[in-house]
């Protein structure tokens, strides 16, 4: 057993843990934040997808061990208490989600796209950035709306911000 | 309309949970105590069990107890069954091979569950399960349906001589053959429907937790219907009496039929919980839900269809050979008869239909319901029908349809079914003015030019929906009814709590069950509360597949709805000191009409609990139940219409429109109604052009991951176009038809339509990959 140290959602915190587990198993079941997701075993569907010293990263394709020292955040560290980051507001208001199985993960995918390229993103590129996310009730058509949505408010809020 | 009611586009309810990780799935569950199980699984198609040695494996690291399917079988727990009772036309019953939960001498599919490992960690009960030593002996196997018929194929099962389960028929075989001989013109067509995996992205799970001290079982699970789970597990498979069971489907991610039938692991983990003495939970991976959840389709069918000189269909034949897979899953018998063949009128007015179906045992997964059902099946057969026929007989596949449409209603079919309302007319006028179907030759033309190949296609799709009337699924075989049961539990404060046998895995009940209450007493939809998913809290209920929630679920709601406002009605009319008949309930008031007199919604529920000042005789509170048993199946119809561009040097299909026009009747929040669509479509284009479940000779998965089975993803998809018409219909009393299943139905057909048309042949089956459409252009040279 090896003890893992990061700092999750603003917090440090720490587990011991096989040096085997997963990164997504060690949020999942060492520090009890069950809304990271495992949807598939080869890195595919994107339902584990967490921000790693801000950037997103599956977490189901990194050791927990390989994390120690990082600064982690999830979904339920992505807004404050009770709030709703724009992306998961624009989820909400466009009807993105259905099971809410794959969801976590794409509005984190979401938020780290609208990091990266914001204020440019088009249809395409937002489904091309999309490509590791796997949804199998919406036919992304909500979600492609509501990222492009949360993508132009964002923009706004900078434009009025500077 | 009102702003939360019936047809308001509210936003959901439940999305705050989902959209902060505070969802609560079956795997997120922890209780004191708890261990982990993993499932030793059959690597091979077929084979004896010759010994289960599992020495090494009890000692390793962790590990509780290995149990195997003769412990199971000693204690008494039952196999698993086929729900829905299918005679053959020589009138005997359907041949159903012996289902042990865990294989005691045969294993007949690749992931047949052997034994069950528990241990501390999910690691250690995997380690241990690579340690358990089994002694195999090979047998042959067989994976297509059609091979598994043919003389001298591998024997899957001694009850089922030959493979085969039924040989069952609808209609009149004699009518067809007269027509066929008579007829102007017949199509004939091979039409192959490929085998899927449902992949709701949640993978099933189950944490089984037994009580010594009350002798009582708790079983999460990953269900679309925990009472009927629990009814089938006690009933039929000897866990425990329903009233020492409590079945809890609490956050579900998906089911798309998956998540209907009760599987082998949930009773397992149950009874592992009961002889470890610890809590169980198990979580599928990928791979194991892959080689698992019932898959769905795999059928291959012959057809010819007649038609006169008017180009009217004279009358239809299908022969029919469906792959159950290796045991039969709970409703697999009625997938390919009662929801396949009662659906093959379609729109048309066909005087004579004769269907024949033969089911067949094979080395492979059980197959069974994915969305749709039977109706995807038989619109795809048709529909691919209708347009070859339309290129046969040089009329435009528009046309081909408009003559034959049903026109009046109620229309009865030649295979059961009773149509009750549509307006065929309107789906496909609208379909093809938002597809601008006529400017098609010119977007061809700048195609061409850009040396791509482009196609349209369309298909017009009707299902049955709303299952369904009891007694007539019963005259049919089915072992259960399919009723929905409602409790609408009105607190002394006025809030609402609606307890519902319908369970919600995606489709927003929380939203829409709410709304219907907010529409009909005026109070705010905040205020009502929607419960379902857990036996101990809903009496009963059937649960949610063939886009049944609305159309009965919420029905149930009416009637007990319809309850409680009489009953408020009295005690308002007692405490105005006016007449019942002049009590109407608006914007959260109870009016005497035509006055000013008025009792807040509160007051009335207050005043009911209080029980100081009510009429004599009646009984405090205010909370009723309701059955609600459907009179008639639900007959959403619709058109879509897609178009493609393909890349002939790559054989690259690029959907570069997408129509569909619905009818489902009323609709209670379109914008759950447009996501039901988008989801819908979106897996008929993972059927036409992505996904496919492939098996080598040996019986050895060879797409179980995602790596290797193409899912759709976002860039796969354009934006879809939606519209709705709407003929309520006539059954229920909501005028709801149900468009959980359409968006699947209704779309492969469409784009192979579509994909045939750019190519100018129809050699293509689904998928059509690049590679296969590739090749079909080549052919075209």
């Amino acid at each position: 057993m090896t003890k893992v140290t990061l700092t999750v959602n603003g917090r440090a915190m720490s587990g011991e843990c096989e040096d085997r587990t997963l990164l997504v198993h060690f949020i999942r079941e060492k520090l009890g934040l069950t809304g990271t997701h495992v949807g598939c075993d080869t890195t595919q569907c994107g339902a584990c997808v967490v921000h790693m010293d801000g950037h997103s990263v599956k977490s189901c394709s990194i050791l927990a061990v390989q994390a120690s020292g990082s600064t982690i955040t999830t979904i339920e560290g992505l807004a404050g208490q009770g709030e709703l980051h724009p992306v998961q507001a624009a989820f909400k208001e466009h009807h993105g989600l259905q099971c809410g199985f794959c969801t976590p993960g794409m509005v984190m995918t979401a938020v780290d796209l609208i990091n990266r390229e914001g204020g440019t993103l088009t249809e395409e590129t937002v489904r091309a950035g999309l490509e590791g996310n796997i949804c199998r009730c919406t036919g992304y058509h909500n979600i492609v709306k509501a990222i492009l949505a949360a993508d132009a408010e964002m923009a706004t809020g900078r434009q009025a911000a500077e | 309309m009102g702003v939360e009611g019936i047809g308001a586009r509210v936003t959901r309810k439940e999305d705050k949970r989902f959209l902060t990780g505070k969802g609560r799935y079956t795997d997120d569950m922890t209780v004191p105590g708890m261990k982990y199980a993993y499932f030793v699984r059959s690597p091979y198609g077929h084979a004896k069990i010759r010994n289960i040695d599992a020495t090494a494996a009890k000692a390793m690291p962790g590990v509780i107890d290995v149990l195997d399917g003769k412990q199971l079988q000693a204690d008494g727990i039952g196999n698993l069954i086929c729900g829905w009772m299918i005679h053959s036309k020589d009138g005997t019953p359907m041949k159903m091979g012996a289902w042990h939960p865990l294989a005691v001498d045969t294993v007949r599919y690749v992931g047949d569950a052997i034994a069950i490992v528990v241990a501390d960690s999910s690691g250690e009960a995997r380690d241990a399960a690579e340690a358990v030593v089994i002694d195999y002996e090979q047998l042959p196997t067989v994976v297509e349906a059609v091979a598994a018929l043919a003389p001298g194929a591998p024997q899957i099962h001694p009850e089922a001589p030959g493979n085969l389960i039924f040989d069952w028929q609808i209609g009149e075989s004699d009518a067809v053959d007269k027509a066929i001989a008579a007829a102007a013109h017949v199509t004939e067509i091979e039409i192959l429907n490929n085998r899927l995996s449902p992949n709701p992205m949640e993978p099933r799970a189950t944490l089984g937790i037994y009580d010594t001290a009350e002798d009582h079982y708790t079983c999460y699970t990953t269900s679309q219907n925990p009472h009927v789970a629990r009814l089938v597990m006690s009933a039929f498979y000897n866990v425990a009496p329903e009233n020492k069971l409590r079945v809890i489907a609490p956050d579900v991610g998906g089911g798309f039929g998956s998540k209907i039938y009760i599987y082998p692991e949930e009773i397992i983990c149950l009874w592992a919980s009961k002889k470890t003495g610890v809590p169980v939970k198990w979580t599928s991976d990928r791979t194991e839900a892959f080689l698992t959840d019932a898959h769905g389709r795999d059928h291959v069918s012959k057809v010819k269809m007649a038609f006169d000189a008017n180009n009217r269909i004279t009358a239809l034949k299908v022969d029919t050979i469906a792959n159950l897979g290796a045991y039969m899953s709970l409703f697999s018998s009625a997938v390919p008869t009662y929801l396949y063949a009662t659906l093959l009128s379609g729109q048309y007015a066909i005087p004579a239909i004769h269907a024949n179906v033969r089911t067949v045992y094979t080395n492979t997964v059980p197959v069974d319901a994915y969305r749709g059902a039977g109706r995807p099946e038989a619109t795809y057969l048709l529909e691919r029908t209708m347009e070859t026929a339309a290129r046969e007989l040089g009329v435009s596949p528009a046309e081909l349809r408009r003559t034959n449409f049903i026109r009046t209603f109620p229309y009865q079919t030649p295979v059961i079914m009773n149509y009750d309302a549509g307006d065929y007319e309107a789906s496909l006028n609208a379909a093809m003015q938002a597809a601008d179907w006529n400017g098609f030759a010119a977007r061809r033309t700048q195609s061409e030019a850009k040396g791509k190949k482009r196609g349209i296609g369309m298909s017009c799709y009707i299902e049955a929906c709303g299952i369904a009337p009891s007694a007539a699924v019963g005259s049919l075989g089915a072992g259960v009814g399919l009723w929905e049961s409602a409790e609408v539990r009105v607190n002394a404060v006025g809030t609402i709590e609606v307890l519902t046998g319908s369970h919600s895995h995606g489709q927003g009940h929380e939203t829409t069950f709410a709304q219907l209450v907010a529409g009909r007493l005026g109070v705010p939809i905040e205020s009502i509360n929607i419960v379902h998913g857990d036996t101990d809290k809903v009496q009963m209920g059937m649960g949610t597949y063939g886009s049944r929630s609305g159309a009965v679920g919420m029905s149930a709601v009416v009637k007990a709805l319809d309850k409680v406002e009489a009953k408020a009605k009295k005690i308002a009319a007692h405490l105005m000191e006016a007449s019942e008949e002049d009590i109407v309930i608006e914007n959260g008031e109870l009016k005497v009409a035509g006055t000013d007199k008025s009792v807040p919604w509160f007051q009335v529920a207050l005043a009911s609990y209080t029980a100081h000042n009510l009429p004599s005789g009646m009984e405090p509170g205010l909370k009723e139940t309701a059955f609600y048993d459907p009179s008639n199946f639900t007959f959403p119809a619709g058109c879509y219409i897609a178009e493609v561009e393909i890349d002939p040097d790559t054989g690259e299909t690029d959907i570069v429109q997408f129509v569909a026009a619905d009818d489902f009747g009323n609709i209670i929040n379109p914008m759950i109604v447009e996501g039901q669509v988008h989801g819908g479509i979106a897996q008929g284009v993972g059927q036409a052009l992505l996904e496919n479940v492939q098996y080598d000779a040996n019986g050895q998965l060879l797409t179980a991951s995602y790596m290797d089975y193409a899912m759709p993803r976002a860039d796969d998809l354009p934006s879809f176009t939606l519209s709705h018409q709407n003929t309520p219909c006539p059954s229920n009393p909501l005028g709801i038809k149900g468009c959980g299943e359409a968006g699947a139905i209704g779309s492969p057909p469409a784009l192979i339509n579509a994909i045939t048309d750019a190519i100018g042949h129809n050699k293509l089956t689904m998928p059509a990959t690049p590679m296969k459409v590739w090749q079909a252009l080549q052919t075209a040279h």
